[in-house]
């Protein structure tokens, strides 16, 4: 038998395999600017023609004219979401396309600790990402969304777990179902778009649809948006209303995921991922 | 005596309609290397996979160390490590990076000294800096070696570790499974198609046949039980269930 290995030293075990996990993509970000690149060009695209559109809606608009940057912080607000939720699902099938899994899971690395790993590269995507686009506003369109202040950081934190808990189960499906399945990536998030109210309010929809729309986490920071830049108002009570929400769908997208993860085990794609 | 590194006891898989593996039953000796032979669809991945846990067996039970795979794997698996050509690493980062990121992971203590350690055994300097994509299969293969040794694990899977090498570079991988294993004492357990790597790298050898084991000895043992010269003609008899013809116990083989 041989000697053991003597014991691991330095941080806490599962954070420094959760940061060993955020090194590998920090690795490949670092490795490739078209990746970095394309982290700032979308956000930034979005921005730039929210920001014309305000520009010529504060002569035409009486409701953009009474908070010119409505718009501005809408798609900021909203690429929150969307990288977030990219982030994760993105991170997860890098993963996949390298056929880099059947190491992860051998190693000690645990199902939860890789969810913690996801959920961090999406924070330092999305911040890199919509960061940069909002820093670019501010000398384009004299406009700064950090102005919202302390409520900024409510919504951003809302909008960004909201993500991660879509980008989680989007992952759970691309294991179960394949790379096949990748598309969900790009396209689930906007089947909430129409009911976020993120460029108009809530009570435009339809009643019933109202209701639909604030079971949404995401229904309640654009309200809440809204309200501060309108306003000048905190919601607290959309706060606690999208708190909440968000408490549920973190819980159930880490539970799904790693009900998708566990029935993995059982068809046994964690070694043969692809098509 | 020592209790075995791998106990396996009635593990069946079942994939639909289809039995991958049918209540194989067996032990892995500590110190041994040990072969799981077959053709194409025998098995040998399966059971490899549900040794690691990237598989759940439909019925039966595993144990690592005594430990229960199937409910504490995460107890030893920083005991243990594996290879399979089925699993890469990924394309664009370094060598270096690569290692870097599991030796992380697997929390060994002085990362910069096992690397370079693993370095020099495995010749890897000339391509540390290199992407793994832009590497060929014979640098890919001793790069994946040096993952499967980074925390000098007890316990070593391997799937296949020398296909699609050149006889050169896959000499140069056996050379260094013996020598990892004369000076650790490590256990091995290999799947792999090359007989003449198996006749001299193992001391036991598991024949599966339709995810059922067929036969059990040391290599010498076979050659003499199937009076042939070679394990070539070992496997394709057993492949081609000659065992029968041959007048052998045809049951299953339970140990």
């Amino acid at each position: 038998m041989n000697k053991r290995n003597p014991p691991p030293s330095g941080l806490f075990p599962p954070l420094r395999r959760i940061m060993a996990l955020v090194l590998r993509h920090l690795y490949l970000m670092r490795g490739s600017w078209p990746r970095l690149l394309e982290l700032l060009y979308w956000p930034t695209v979005q921005m730039v023609l929210w920001g014309f559109i305000t520009l010529f809606f504060l002569g035409h608009s009486s409701w953009v004219a009474q908070a010119a940057g409505v718009l501005i912080s809408a798609v900021l607000l909203w690429d929150v979401l969307f990288r977030g939720q990219l982030g994760v699902s993105l991170i997860f099938m890098e993963e996949m396309w390298s056929r880099n899994l059947g190491h992860l899971f051998v190693s000690p690395l645990r199902p939860v600790e890789l969810v913690c790993g996801l959920l961090a590269m999406s924070l330092i995507r999305t911040t890199i990402g919509v960061g940069g686009a909002a820093l670019i506003a501010i000398p384009l369109f004299s406009y700064s969304i950090f102005d919202l202040g302390l409520p900024l950081l409510a919504f951003f934190a809302n909008l960004i777990i909201m993500g991660w808990s879509i980008g989680l189960v989007v992952s759970g499906i691309v294991l179960r179902y394949g790379l096949g399945a990748e598309s969900l990536a790009w396209i689930s998030i906007f089947a909430v778009q129409p009911i976020s109210g993120v460029y108009y309010p809530i009570d435009v929809l339809p009643g019933w649809l109202q209701v639909v729309a604030f079971a949404l986490p995401s229904s309640h920071v654009f309200e809440g948006m809204r309200a501060v830049l309108f306003e000048n108002v905190f919601r607290m009570d959309l706060l606690i209303n999208a708190l909440a929400l968000n408490v549920v769908y973190l819980g159930g997208g880490v539970i799904a995921f790693l009900a998708f993860f566990n029935n993995a085990r059982h068809r046994g794609q964690l070694l043969n991922v692809g098509e | 005596m020592t209790d075995p590194v791998i106990r396996v006891v009635n593990v069946r898989k079942q994939f639909g309609d289809i039995v991958a593996v049918d209540n194989i039953r067996f032990d892995v000796p500590l110190g041994s290397t040990t072969a799981l032979l077959g053709g194409n669809g025998a098995g040998k991945t399966t059971t490899l996979s549900m040794l690691l846990g990237l598989l759940l067996p439909t019925s039966g039970e595993i144990t690592i160390f005594g430990v229960n795979m199937l409910r504490d794997r995460y107890r030893v698996l920083s005991r243990m490590n594996f290879s399979s050509p089925y699993v890469d690493l990924p394309r664009r980062l370094t060598v270096y990076e690569n290692l870097n990121v599991y030796a992380r992971i697997y929390g060994l203590p002085d990362v910069k000294v096992r690397l370079r350690k693993l370095s020099e055994e495995l010749n890897l300097d000339e391509f540390m800096n290199r992407p793994y994509g832009h590497l060929s299969a014979g640098q890919k293969t001793r790069v994946a070696l040096a993952k499967a040794l980074l925390n000098k694990p007890e316990l070593l899977l391997l799937d296949e570790p020398t296909a699609s090498l050149d006889p050169d570079t896959a000499d140069y991988v056996r050379g260094m499974l013996e020598r990892y294993k004369a000076r650790t004492g490590a256990t091995i357990l290999l799947a792999s198609h090359n007989m003449s790597e198996v006749e001299r790298l193992c001391d036991d050898v598991i024949m599966l046949r339709a995810g059922n084991i067929v036969d059990r000895g040391m290599p010498s043992a076979l050659l003499k039980r199937y009076g042939r010269q070679n394990m070539e003609e070992v496997f394709i008899d057993i492949a081609r269930e000659r065992r029968i013809e041959l007048g052998l116990d045809s049951r299953k083989v339970t140990k």
